[in-house]
């Protein structure tokens, strides 16, 4: 699409300042607003691309749900994991996807609070996809369990052994934040869907289609005290979220650092593994948003501000993660515990090496691009990185967990680690099942949210006081 | 345009809130009693024998002791089933034709033991013993009910984890002085609980509760 | 199931058997094996497990499966259990209380020496084995072997019915086989009657066979071993002119020095040496008396880890070394420094250390080094006055055999030309072991009639008309002498599983009358006790496990009548049948040195001790003619040594069905499921072969393919292969596992030589190893130090701690009242010999996982032993640390488990609780010592019936997705703390035993209550040698080790 020339205007910028362009382009009324994104669902053909899409996640899905039929079949002996490395992908998928899941929140609640107003053409998106990533990443604590079908004893519930879980235990501590998570993260979405809901609703034309949204929508009226305990009820779950942005990879970041393996007793975990999580997000949220945008011609709904403001973010957690990977060599230098300081030698030099070089390649060197204006506004670039850096996150963890492992205290136990083509299997499957979930839910629920968008409408004129 | 919806839908709407709601305990509810009911628990069942063997009979009818029969009940972890040996040191005399007892015979004769059904039947990772039990004064009808009222065998409790915590946390509410173990009727002269706290204290009785006192 | 139930079901299978063509033993039997009456005839045929073990995802069937995982599928949460039977006795057998074991006191025989046992029976089944305080060959301990024999009794791969060329028949139709056979040798005086065993450690059965000679004249008795002690007999006939056998008194020896001798673990008295041995090493207790222990070796050797002072040499180097050590020390000039080649300086501070302790040294000799290095051996123990101090002889039994090897040759001979006409094997693989230059798979086809006794279908079955199943000892009377005479009565346990009988009975068969074992040994003892109440003597050596009146007595000075440079005695067969006949005088004879064989030794007279010097120092030019020998193979030279050894783990080959045996990490390599060729790291850089490179080994013409181990501390320029691997037949697990060793075995060097020619193929063949990595990466997990070190700093051990002074710690401390179990474990004394790991995986049911899973480093042994190297690689320090779970304090595995199945329990230990367990694993992350195990499939056999009975029922059989680990043998504690309330009192020290403590033949394990200062563990670890691995970490184990101490010679140094 061609560049769109900044407003012109008397007053001199600060150096280096940027005039972003809008939040909405092109000449929109509440209409056309309304028209184009429930016409995505409604009216218009479906596009070839997202059968292509949704038809690969389908069959990756397939996959997935053969290869946990099998592991359930024969048991976790079907991974690579052994003694000593006892866990593997599935936890690093689990820390991957919980990762992942971060952007959305983030963005509907933090940003929401801050006022930006930029949010709002992603921020339903970028909720559903928060809402897929957990329920992968939900499904990997259980899966990865010798006996998953007894995974209800992590719950405290009344029962004939009368016993408790072990709340001293960072998994019982897991349960509770990604359950809780997950539910609010869903309640957010979908009271976000209710004003939509009501809109679908009442420009569907199929009938069935009706009855379902309109049994979604609530009775939604759209009265002036629906609107009013509507902006009441999503700003309280906003404040309740924010926090759990936070929580969430903090704790998980606990079943590490509460350890005493080298390479996990760290106390620098919880910070840069919630600042990684929102940076795999963004990451993810770029490459699902940046094609998407192109299939559906949303560009004017989707700005280049947007996918700028995402890179900004992105450069600023990446660095915040550098400075984590830094100050884990620094300190196993200054501590001067020869576990430690072997465990990073070993990681820069042992035989993983070639894996934990290119995890700085793709997480640290990588993103120093979006340094520069040029590369941030090139759509390509831009989404090119976004891919690196998904696989860099991945890779994080895999040092993580794995190079941690199998090298710790008595070297008669070290051992190598090598995933499974059933490992394979079930990680490319979430990856499949997310993909499916994400293209159903862009076929049928509008995946900007309307009624926020049209707020915009009357600002599209001038820039807003937030800029 | 038409109403989607009747306008009864409004109050079904609010309704359906509470009713899932109640659904889910109700669920919840139903699940655990049916987890303590006899059905899963097989407690008062009477299951199949070869021989309808009647304690009743025998316990207050004869007024034959326990150990007559679980001779290891005091000495082992298993209290034993007396073999076709014990039955026929009467039989041979008595009921010699009732055809009731054919099997036993049978069974005496060719050498071919009986197949009893085992009535209290713990899963194979927990470890019972009975001797030890029975030296720290756990009477017989505290695990196995009033076996003497008992036509048929069957279990009385549920055997559950939690019902053996029962005693194993508070050993006071359940003890009784050793010289009553095998007595179907004793009952307390005093409170239980005097008199528990004193026998924990005169049988070094330990609360054990460590998981490796069972499962191993 | 009833005999005639039996012959019903053998009739109607015989009628199905003559329908087809039996091809193959195993297919027929396999096609037999759907069949419902074969199935009951025989249990089960074949192991499910085996399939697994040797599969990666096992074999079961997709539904099976299924069901099975939806039955685990907790849908089981809500289900019931299935009804349960049960099945009292109809008349109970007297002194059995259900529910608690019995022990019954029996042995086990290897290569003719038996070691003493107690076997524990649940409910009439032998589940574990103990060693029997009484028997002077075990005092208590046990080897891996005797652990492992259980497993071997309920092996569902043995051979379960008679046959007849893969037939089934029944018992009886091989007796009126073999009748018709007898009566016609009748009638030739047994001509063409060959008959070949094992090295017979039983005086019933010896005797048997005698009688059986002496009415068969014309027949021949031919005993072979592949691993047989010829090099021992030949080795004290050339220094004494006649064959003697003898064992060392360790315990009285100051100063040992080994020839190539893995004395401490490779011999069944082997148990018996290391608990002397040890015995003078406690240097805690008085670090002055400490023994010193010199070891030359071709291969390394657990022996050699222990040694204060190592030296490779490869065989020829090590011949001439011992020969000009006896030069030195015999010839008067210890230590002259005249003694030329490089290791000059070791050898004289070797000599003037062995000279300064006259009588209170000892050499022993490698059972497998040449008969020079054994002379030797001997002539240096005679001059320096040692004989009858620190080593003892006894005369053979029947001094005029000829050895194995060459008995073996005799007999291929006479199959080959066709003398013999009727062969009877009793137990041995001749088929499979003989060495190849004897075409004995080829001769044997020539005897008319060929009857193979043998536990399993094996090499040797296959080629032989009859087979007869043999029985395990643990289902068959017979009794088994020890290294020093002292005879048991073996008793069964348990009726034979299969169709199975006992070489006794074979024998019987062929005097024509059939008789029970159990009357033939009673009959055999009855003639030994004249006169005496039999009864009582016969109940007294059933109790004890000990045969009253015999065992070692006043030994018999050393010397002989034989005058130097005497020929070697060429009785033949016929002359020593006297002899022979004779010698079966029973071993009671033999402690009273009166009694001895004609022509054998006479009673020691005064002076003759002086007189062994001259007999040993005879023909120096004997000696030259030795190091001229000993020079041919030159090092670099294209050429290298071959060395034979027995298997670590499956022996001769006869355990190699043995799953526990198979899967145990052999000591040094850890190598399981496997062999290898073994290099020195020098020797294999000059050859360019790495690790598990496949090379072809060429020796006189034969040649195999085998995969290379480099091993440190091996001998440069020479290559060990270990006997037993590669079968063919015998068992799903024996075969295909590793390469055939005997096919390039030779019967003149039976133990190897020069002239081996290494050529690398460029293939390579992956090895199961349980270590991976052998440096201690500078982590001061294992500690030693020098005997000097501890007199100067007794504390010298804690100085290497590189702690963070006193850790804190979240929780609280815990409170005992009552016991708080610990262990300490010496390193001092351990010999890394695996007893422990095998008895801890009978006691604790603990599954097999086969090579694959070995692999993926996912073996259950809950008991491991952690080797490391430091040091040189050419000659490291070698260090063994058995690593079990270390039972911490501040449990690291405790915290993390989300579910509380595993806690710490009121008495400190670490209890698992399997049922609990949901299988989440952080637990074995968290854990330093990574001494957790995991189910990650189903590993543990609950299908295949014979191995259902042989698990110990005190111990839950653990299913997949479930962790475990060591548990302090919490099941013994359980029954000793019942037994202890039941009686009012508390636990007495030394009440509760582990599996792995009882097990230790050295007593490097000890247990106990730490709560009790006076408990045997509690002073250990007040001692100041005592430390907790990763202390630093505040775990504070209650398993902690006592450190290695060294007694080097101060002229050596710790080089």
């Amino acid at each position: 699409m061609a560049t769109v020339d900044q407003p012109k205007t008397a007053t001199p910028r600060p150096e280096g300042y940027e005039a972003p362009p809008s939040v909405l382009e092109g000449d929109h009324t509440y209409a056309t607003v309304t028209d184009k994104i429930s016409g995505i669902v409604l009216t218009r053909k479906t596009p070839l691309s997202w059968f292509l899409i949704f038809g690969v996640g389908f069959s990756l899905m397939m996959v997935f749900f053969g290869a946990v039929g099998y592991l359930l079949l024969k048991g976790t002996g079907i991974w690579g994991i052994n003694v000593p490395v006892a866990w593997g992908f599935a936890i690093i998928n689990f820390v991957w996807w919980i990762g992942i899941g971060h952007a959305g929140t983030l963005i509907s609640a933090i940003l929401l609070l801050m006022r930006q107003e930029w949010r709002t053409s992603i921020n339903r998106f970028a909720e559903a996809m928060t809402l897929f990533a957990v329920a992968c990443a939900g499904m990997f604590p259980i899966l990865h369990m010798g006996r998953p079908w007894l995974f209800y004893w992590l719950l405290p519930y009344p029962n004939v052994m009368s016993l408790w879980p072990q709340f001293r235990s960072p998994l019982v501590w897991d349960v509770f934040a990604v359950s809780t998570y997950g539910t609010v993260s869903l309640l957010f979405w979908f009271v976000g869907l209710v004003p939509d809901f009501g809109t679908m609703r009442d420009k569907a034309q199929n009938g069935t289609a009706r009855v379902i949204y309109g049994m979604l929508s609530l009775g939604w009226r759209g009265s002036a005290s629906h609107w009013h305990r509507y902006e009441t009820a999503y700003l309280l779950l906003a404040g309740l979220a924010t926090p759990l942005v936070v929580s969430v990879h903090t704790v998980v970041s606990f079943d590490f650092a509460v350890s005493v393996i080298p390479g996990w007793h760290t106390t620098v975990f919880p910070p840069y593994f919630v600042a990684g999580a929102i940076y795999s997000g963004f990451a993810m949220v770029l490459t699902l948003v940046i094609p998407i945008r192109a299939i559906y011609g949303l560009e004017d709904m989707i700005t280049r501000r947007h996918l700028n403001n995402m890179a900004k973010v992105m450069l600023a957690t990446g660095l915040i993660v550098a400075y984590g990977y830094m100050i884990e060599m620094f300190m196993s230098w200054y501590g001067a515990n020869n576990f430690e300081q072997y465990m990073s030698r070993n990681r820069m030099a042992g035989p993983y090496a070639p894996i934990f070089w290119s995890l700085i390649l793709c997480n640290v060197l990588t993103p120093q691009l979006l340094w520069f204006k040029r590369f941030r506004n090139n759509v390509v670039v831009l989404f090119l990185i976004a891919i690196v850096v998904n696989i860099g996150m991945w890779l994080e963890r895999y040092v993580i967990v794995i190079t941690s492992l199998h090298r710790d205290y008595l070297p008669s136990s070290w051992g190598m680690y090598h995933g499974t083509i059933w490992d394979y299997a079930t990680y490319a499957g979430t990856i499949g099942l997310f993909l499916a979930l994400m293209f159903l839910f862009i076929r049928v629920l509008p995946m900007i949210s309307i009624f926020e968008v049209r707020s915009l409408v009357k600002t599209n004129r001038r820039p807003s006081h937030t800029e | 345009m038409a109403q989607i919806f009747h306008r009864s839908f409004n109050s079904i709407s609010r309704a359906s809130i509470p009713i899932v709601f109640l659904l889910v305990v109700a669920g919840a509810g139903a699940s655990y009693v049916l987890y303590k009911s006899a059905y899963a628990t097989r407690a008062t069942v009477p299951l199949n024998q070869p021989v309808p063997f009647s304690h009743r009979h025998h316990v207050t009818g004869l007024g034959i002791d326990c150990r007559y029969c679980h001779t290891t009940v005091e000495t082992s972890a298993f209290a034993d089933i007396p073999p076709v040996e014990t039955c026929m040191s009467c039989h041979s005399q008595i009921w010699t034709d009732s055809p009731m007892l054919e099997p036993v015979r049978e069974s005496f004769r060719t050498g071919q033991p009986l197949e009893w059904t085992r009535v209290h039947d713990l899963p194979d990772f927990v470890f019972f013993d009975h001797s030890i039990h029975v030296k720290k004064g756990v009477g017989c009808v505290t695990c196995h009910g009033q076996v003497d009222q008992m036509p048929l065998m069957f279990q009385e409790k549920t055997l559950y984890m939690e019902w053996c915590l029962e005693c194993h946390r508070q050993p006071e509410k359940f003890v009784r002085p050793r010289e009553h173990v095998f007595d179907m009727e004793w009952k307390p002269a005093e409170d239980q609980l005097a008199l528990g706290n004193r026998l924990v204290k005169e049988y070094k009785i330990n609360r054990m509760t460590d998981c490796s006192t069972c499962h191993r | 199931m009833t005999s005639d139930k039996k012959q019903l079901d053998l009739t109607a299978i015989r009628e199905r058997l003559r329908a087809q063509t039996g091809r193959d033993y195993w297919r027929s039997l396999e096609e037999l094996a759907d069949t419902e009456e074969f199935r009951e005839l025989v249990h089960r045929e074949f192991p499910r497990q085996a399939s697994e073990w040797t599969d990666e995802v096992g074999r079961r069937g997709f539904l099976k499966l299924m069901s099975a995982s939806l039955a685990l599928a907790g849908l089981g949460a809500c289900t019931t259990q299935p009804l349960e039977k049960i099945i009292p006795y109809v008349r109970p057998p007297e002194q059995l209380v259900p529910g608690k074991p019995l022990f019954f006191a029996t042995a086990m025989t290897l290569g003719g020496n038996a070691i003493g046992l107690l076997a524990e029976s649940h409910m009439g089944r032998p589940t574990k084995i103990e060693g029997n305080p009484s028997h002077p060959a075990s005092l208590g301990a046990t080897d891996a072997y005797s652990q492992a024999s259980v497993l071997s009794l309920y092996d569902p791969d043995r051979a379960q019915a008679v046959t007849e060329r893969g037939r089934i028949r029944s018992w009886t139709s091989l007796q009126v086989a073999l009748a018709a056979e007898i009566d016609t040798l009748k009638t030739r005086r047994g001509r063409g009657l060959r008959i070949l065993t094992e090295t017979v450690g039983s005086p019933t059965l010896r005797f048997q066979l005698q009688e059986l000679l002496r009415a068969l004249p014309q027949a021949k008795w031919y005993e072979y071993e592949p691993v047989n002690w010829d090099n021992r007999r030949e080795g004290t006939r050339l220094a004494f002119g006649r064959p003697m056998s003898f064992h060392y008194r360790l315990d009285q020896a100051r100063v040992v020095l080994s020839l190539g001798s893995d004395f401490l673990c490779s011999r069944p008295e082997s148990v018996r040496y290391a608990r002397d041995f040890t015995a003078r090493r406690r240097a805690r207790e008085n670090p002055s008396d400490m023994n010193r222990l010199y070891v030359v070796e071709s291969v390394p050797s657990p022996t050699g880890t222990i040694a204060d002072h190592r030296l490779p040499l490869r065989p020829s180097e090590l011949g001439r070394f011992a020969q000009a050590l006896a030069a030195g020390i015999a010839g008067g000039q210890p230590g002259d420094g005249e003694t030329p080649g490089e290791h000059s300086k070791w050898l004289d501070a070797l000599a003037r250390d062995l000279s300064a302790n006259r009588g209170q040294s000892l050499v022993i000799p490698g059972e497998f080094e040449s008969p020079e290095v054994q002379r030797a051996a001997h002539q240096i123990n005679s001059a320096l006055g040692n004989i009858g101090k620190t080593i003892e002889y006894t005369p053979e039994p029947d001094g005029g055999r000829t050895s194995q090897s060459d008995g073996l040759r005799e007999l291929a001979g006479e199959m080959g030309d066709g003398q013999a006409d009727v062969l009877i094997i009793l137990g041995a693989n001749p088929v499979y072991a003989a060495p190849a230059d004897l075409k004995f798979a080829e001769r044997i086809m020539k005897p008319r009639l060929r009857v193979h006794l043998s536990p399993y279908l094996d090499e040797t079955s296959r080629l032989c008309h009859w087979h007869v199943p043999e029985t395990h000892f643990l289902e068959q009377w017979s009794d088994a002498e020890a290294f020093d005479g002292t005879v048991t009565i073996v008793q069964p346990l348990i009726t034979p599983l299969y169709e199975s009988r006992s070489a006794h009975e074979i024998v019987s068969l062929l005097q024509g009358r059939y008789r029970s074992g159990y009357d033939s040994v009673r009959d055999y003892w009855r003639s030994q006790q004249p006169g005496a109440d039999f009864e009582k003597f016969w109940k007294t050596a059933l109790n004890d496990g000990v045969v009253p009146g015999t065992g070692s007595a006043a030994p018999m000075a050393a010397t002989s009548a034989v005058a130097p440079g005497a020929q070697r005695p060429q009785q033949g067969r016929t002359d020593t049948q006297g002899d022979r006949g004779e010698a079966t005088g029973g071993p009671e004879r033999r402690q009273t040195g009166a009694a001895s064989p004609p022509g054998s030794t006479t009673q020691p007279r005064p002076g003759q001790r002086a007189a062994a010097p001259l007999v040993a120092l005879q023909s120096p030019a004997q000696k030259k003619s030795d190091l001229e020998v000993g020079s041919t193979a030159r090092p670099g030279g294209a050429s290298l040594e071959l060395i034979f050894r027995p298997d670590p783990s499956v022996y001769d080959g006869r355990f190699s069905n043995n799953g526990w045996l198979q899967e145990l990490p052999k000591p040094l390599t850890k190598l399981t499921w496997d062999n290898a060729a073994l290099l020195s790291p020098r020797t294999a850089e000059r050859l360019g072969v790495r690790s598990e490179d496949v090379v072809e080994l060429r020796y006189h013409g034969a040649a195999v393919q085998a995969p290379v181990w480099v091993a440190p501390g091996h001998a440069d320029e020479c290559v060990t292969v270990h006997l037993g691997y590669g079968r063919e037949y015998g068992g799903k697990l024996a075969t295909g596992a590793g390469f055939n060793a005997y096919r390039l075995r030779r019967s003149d060097t039976p133990w190897g030589g020069p002239g081996l020619e290494v050529r690398k193929t460029g293939e390579r063949h992956r090895l199961a190893t349980t270590q991976a990595h052998w440096s201690i990466e500078g982590r001061n997990i294992v500690r030693t130090g020098t005997v000097e070190e501890y007199q100067k700093n007794p504390h010298f051990v804690h100085e290497k701690e590189h702690g963070f002074g006193p850790e804190l710690s979240l929780y609280p401390e815990y409170e005992y009242e009552g016991n708080a179990w610990g262990m300490a474990i010496d390193l001092n004394a351990c010999l890394g010999c695996n007893a422990c790991v095998v008895a801890c995986q009978a006691e604790n049911n603990v599954p097999v996982v086969g090579k694959d899973q070995v692999i993926k480093q996912r073996e259950m042994h809950w008991l491991r032993i952690d080797t490391y190297h430091e040091g040189n690689l050419d000659n490291p320090k070698t260090v063994h640390q058995p690593m079990l779970c270390q039972q911490c304090e501040k449990a690291p595995c405790e915290v993390v488990c989300p579910v509380a199945a595993t806690v710490h329990s009121s008495e400190g230990l670490n209890d698992m609780i399997y049922n609990r367990c949901v299988g989440t694993r952080y637990c074995s992350n968290n854990c330093p010592y990574k001494v957790r195990r995991f189910n990650f499939l189903q590993f543990s056999d609950k299908e295949t019936p014979s191995l259902k009975v042989m698990y110990n029922p005190d111990v839950t059989v653990r299913d997949r997705g479930v962790m475990e680990k060591c548990t302090y043998c919490v099941q013994r504690i359980n029954a000793a703390r019942i037994e202890a309330k039941k009686e009012d009192r508390p636990i007495r020290d030394g009440e509760v035993v582990t599996a792995c403590q009882a097990a230790c033949p050295t007593h490097a394990i000890v247990f106990g209550n730490i709560n009790d200062p006076n408990s045997q563990v509690a002073k250990l670890k007040k001692l100041s040698l005592n430390y907790s691995v990763l202390g630093e970490l505040n775990t504070q184990p209650r398993t902690t080790y006592l450190a290695a101490l060294r007694n080097p010679n101060p002229e050596l140094g710790t080089e």
